[in-house]
């Protein structure tokens, strides 16, 4: 690079600097804009049109058993993720030990639960009683299964466990995303494993698995409705017992459908806070 | 009482170690003094590193018997047998070294002076005000003192690689081990971090440095080694080995390097 007096362009090339640059027109984007538009009216029209009586949506959409059930929704989805995270990081961090024995335990739990349908899960779990009529810890305490296994309880663990074989393959991608000599760091200043998964790689691997993470939490808060088939009353199955009785399907699966698009609307700038504090340390992380 | 004879700080024995088909070390015999600053120099894939890394267990031996201040590594002796150490034997002993990696290894999500105090906080359960006094301390000392809240993204090679020293010492460790410590660095940063690895060495500190800096092993070391497939060729003052080697492969590489 030269700096001081302007170098002369050589002849041909024409002096520019006094010239605007005008903006591109982009006149696709708004075609598309236009035929977006058009077909959305389209659709408002016809489905205020159709056999739909709105004012039923709206009398529906606050009603208590409709509410009861997107709260239980809810606290399922937030319980039976946990859960699932718990067993996910245990699932993970074991299948990453040199003890064969832990790793094919992991290997097995993830087969088994990751390998059959999560409804099949849950019917199985609720109907656990004709298996084992008497569960407990012998000598100590038992209980009736038929007792034990309610709705949420069954739907916790269906939904839970099943979850956990998922969220390992998320959470051992994390820990192999960080480099291997953070963990040799940590050894030289003396830490065992488990203080090193917990103090340096597991707060840089959350970085790689929280994305992935709100996605399956997502995931889960509709995957709840499945528990509707074992009885447990989230808002698809409030919903399903009222239409049963008076008949008016779609104002009421519409109404159900308006309350899963608004918990999920809350979780994502959720997710997003949470990317912003594991991202501490990263360049384009927050400071 | 009799006076007891002085004991190396490190003794090496018959040391081998193997990956798969690879002899990495073909039983290699050491003795360091305590005080002493020892470099190791050779071509890539000497054994150099491994070596490094078999004094604190980061690689474990084959074959052979490492004694830290007399202590024996990784095992343990039950009447005619050995025992392997256990996970929180093993981390007990390594706190006894620092190490320095060639690509500084600082914990990305800490901050300089959070890398510094994880250790004495988490490890050895030292009070979080005092650590973070030494902390600070330890930082000024590597003419840090103004970076201590700065993660590693935010500073420049040589700086991270004097955090990791920081780092190293907070743990006060009785050896300290540098594994290629500026090859990672940009040349104009090289000397900063040497600068700090003479200070230390002059405040009495026993080091093994494994390192491609011939002027500083000529300037620094007590005792230069030279290794070659997995052994030691020649050992020696700095004069000896890099001055007047008497192996013929000791010629050849240097001659190779200073080229």
């Amino acid at each position: 690079m030269t700096t001081g007096a302007p170098v002369p362009l050589a002849a041909g090339f024409g002096d520019l600097s006094e010239l605007r640059t005008a903006r591109r027109a982009h006149g696709g984007r708004w075609l598309a804009a236009a035929l977006i538009l058009a077909v959305l009216a389209l659709l408002v029209r016809a489905f205020a049109r159709g056999q739909i009586e709105w004012d039923y949506v709206g009398r529906f959409l606050t009603v208590p058993v409709i509410l009861d059930g997107i709260v239980a929704t809810v606290v399922m989805a937030v319980c039976a993720m946990a859960l699932g995270i718990v067993l996910g990081v245990a699932v993970a961090i074991m299948r990453l030990t040199p003890n064969p024995v832990l790793r094919a335990v992991a290997a097995g739990y993830t087969w088994l639960f990751r390998g059959t349908p999560v409804i099949l899960q849950l019917l199985l779990w609720f109907n656990l009683a004709l298996v084992f009529p008497v569960i407990g810890i012998p000598g100590l305490w038992s209980g009736r299964a038929v007792d034990l296994m309610t709705p949420f309880f069954a739907a916790l663990l269906g939904l839970g466990i099943n979850q956990g074989a998922y969220t390992s393959e998320v959470v051992r991608a994390g820990l192999l995303s960080v480099d291997q000599g953070q963990y040799e760091a940590a050894q030289t200043i003396g830490m065992g494993r488990m203080t090193a998964l917990r103090r340096i790689i597991l707060p840089q691997a959350m970085r790689v698995i929280i994305p992935p993470l709100g996605n399956e939490f997502i995931g889960m808060v509709k995957t709840t409705s499945l528990a509707s088939v074992i009885q447990y009353p989230e808002v698809l199955h409030n919903a399903e017992n009222i239409y049963y009785a008076n008949s008016r399907v779609i104002e009421l699966l519409i109404v159900a459908g308006i309350w899963y698009l608004a918990v999920v609307s809350v979780l994502t700038p959720l997710q997003m806070l949470l990317e912003r504090r594991f991202a501490r340390g990263v360049a384009g992380g927050r400071r | 009482m009799n006076p007891v004879p002085a004991r190396p700080l490190v003794a090496m024995r018959d040391v081998a170690v193997a990956f798969g088909p690879f002899q990495a070390l073909r039983g290699v015999s050491l003795d360091v003094e305590a005080g002493q600053v020892l470099c190791f120099v050779g071509a890539s894939g000497s054994g150099k590193t491994t070596l490094l890394r078999t004094v604190n267990q980061l690689v474990p031996v084959d074959r052979g018997a490492i004694y830290l201040d007399g202590e024996l590594q990784g095992r343990r002796r039950v009447g005619d047998r050995l025992h392997a150490l256990g996970e929180g034997e093993i981390a007990r002993q390594r706190m006894n070294t620092g190490m320095v990696f060639q690509r500084f290894n600082l914990f990305a999500h800490m901050t300089a002076l959070q890398n510094v105090t994880e250790g004495p906080v988490q490890v050895q359960r030292r009070r979080p005000a005092e650590a973070r006094a030494e902390a600070l301390d330890l930082l000024a000392r590597v003419g840090l003192a103004d970076k201590a809240g700065n993660y590693p993204a935010q500073l420049s090679g040589g700086q991270q690689q004097r955090v990791a020293i920081a780092r190293a010492l907070a743990m006060k460790p009785k050896l300290m081990l540098f594994d290629e410590p500026t090859s990672a660095l940009d040349p104009e940063r090289v000397g900063e971090v040497l600068a700090v690895m003479k200070r230390l060495a002059r405040s009495g500190m026993t080091m093994m440095v494994v390192t491609h800096e011939l002027g500083f092993a000529r300037e620094v070391a007590d005792r230069v080694v030279y290794m070659d497939a997995g052994a030691i060729v020649e050992s020696g003052s700095p004069a000896e080995v890099l001055g007047a080697p008497r192996e013929a492969r000791t010629r050849a590489f240097l001659s190779a390097v200073i080229a």
